[in-house]
């Protein structure tokens, strides 16, 4: 027991770590993925629409093999596990976050695109300050659901040799013959989902200010 | 010359011609009103003078800038300077006044001033709190617009689109989302703009203000001006049978 905490926070910094690391791509390049479904090049958005449908069609724990395992297979080349956790994280939540910015941009009414334009003002600047800001408050409960969800997929990372925290817990849990490892794991999960959805809160706090 | 050219002006959307072939001139000046029933282009009309829609033949002038003119098949839009100026020589109040929600009634109404006509903060603000003066909000800039009844919201917006200080003001059915009682307070405002000799166009569905105010009415119906006149001409002995039939059904 008196090993079992050191062990369990070393396997939650590296959930923490995917999770960081997950949000910083694939928040960003959601956007890019997002532009690119709503390009008026047919080919482009047919080719995005293409990878969004892979990506939230299939189980993310195979998604994670073949991001592993697919560059040994094809060209015998093998890489670090962690890094292939991250691009396999990345690319799934990019195209989550990208339907969710979509639905958000579409959802803001076209008058706020023709006042902008009578107004005078550039296309950059109407995106930028006319209808980013209203889209972020649109989506902040779907993108809320979906950070949470993160919090718990980093699970999955085990399935190609990451230890992360629930791996860790198992572990022990087997050593001890004992189910209180998996207790605190879950505990800890809720701890961290507990901090994620108290800053969304406050975030859709801040933004109420109007609607 | 004219502020404003219209000429023979086209506009399909997919097969449906919506504007027939339109023509007429805005002076300096005046206040044109264009009624009609619904359907009948008057504001596809407005929409293509403002540039939202483009037109699919005719010529546009405004304050003597071509905007589009057909050359054989196509339509020639001018360049995008030329556009951008032209374009800021309009403003235009919405049906659903599209405030920005997000922002302050203040930063409405200074938002445009600051970013492309390049006036100082304080400068913006200036402007704004005299047009909210006038408009009777100045106790409203800190307000978002959630929080204005749907005449003080309209009143904002007339106030963004007059801070850009346009040659002609453009309302399309600037009364036609509020209640009988809201409606009376953008009407005064727009006569107090009249009064002012403020150049404007209105399409309305208020006979009693388009007839009170203009001095000039175009009827439309199906795409086309059916009759132009003098207001007091148009209303009590319209030429056209079709004019009197739907001046009629809504005298009733």
């Amino acid at each position: 027991m008196r090993n079992l905490l050191p062990l369990l926070l070393v396997g939650t910094l590296t959930s923490l770590k995917i999770f960081a690391l997950t949000l910083l791509f694939s928040v960003p390049l959601g956007a890019v993925v997002a532009r690119g479904r709503m390009s008026g090049n047919r080919l482009v958005s047919s080719l995005v629409n293409i990878y969004i449908m892979i990506m939230r069609g299939t189980p993310l724990i195979l998604q994670l093999l073949f991001v592993y395992f697919g560059p040994y297979y094809l060209f015998g080349a093998s890489y670090d596990r962690f890094t292939a956790v991250i691009i396999g994280f990345v690319i799934n939540y990019a195209a989550y976050f990208a339907e969710i910015y979509r639905g958000g941009i579409q959802s803001i009414p076209i008058g706020q695109w023709e006042a902008s334009l009578v107004l005078g003002f550039s296309k950059a600047h109407t995106f930028t300050h006319i209808i980013v800001p209203q889209v972020v408050k649109r989506i902040i409960p779907a993108m809320g659901n979906e950070v949470i969800t993160l919090v718990k997929d980093t699970a999955l990372a085990q399935t190609i040799g990451v230890a992360e925290l629930f791996r860790v817990a198992q572990s022990a849990s087997a050593r001890q013959f004992s189910t209180t490892p998996i207790v605190i794991a879950g505990l800890f999960y809720f701890i961290m989902n507990g901090v994620v959805s108290r800053s969304f809160d406050w975030l859709e706090k801040k933004l109420d200010y109007y609607h | 010359m004219g502020i404003i050219t219209v000429e023979n002006v086209t506009k399909n959307f997919d097969e449906l011609g919506v504007l027939k072939g339109i023509s007429f001139t805005l002076n300096e000046g005046e206040v044109l009103s264009i009624i009609g029933p619904s359907g009948s282009g008057k504001s596809t009309l407005l929409r293509c003078l403002t540039q939202l829609e483009r037109i699919d033949s005719g010529r546009i002038e405004v304050c003597s800038m071509t905007m589009a003119k057909s050359e054989g098949e196509t339509v020639q839009y001018a360049d995008a300077r030329t556009l951008k100026e032209i374009r800021l020589k309009l403003g235009l109040v919405f049906q659903n006044f599209n405030l920005f929600p997000h922002m302050s009634v203040l930063r409405n109404i200074t938002e445009a001033q600051i970013n492309v006509l390049g006036k100082s903060k304080a400068e913006a603000t200036a402007t704004a709190r005299l047009l909210l003066a006038k408009m009777g909000l100045e106790e409203k800039e800190g307000a978002y617009p959630c929080h204005l009844s749907g005449g003080q919201q309209q009143r904002v917006s007339i106030a963004r689109a007059l801070a850009l200080n346009p040659t002609v003001l453009c309302f399309d059915e600037p009364t036609s989302a509020l209640d009988p009682e809201l409606t009376v307070e953008i009407l005064k405002v727009i006569k107090d703009l009249a009064k002012e000799k403020m150049t404007m166009i209105v399409v309305t569905h208020e006979m009693a203000f388009a007839r009170d105010i203009s001095d000039r009415v175009i009827f439309m119906d199906e795409g086309l001006i059916v009759e132009e006149g003098a207001p007091e001409r148009l209303f009590n002995e319209p030429a056209m049978e079709r004019t009197r039939r739907f001046l009629t059904r809504y005298t009733q």
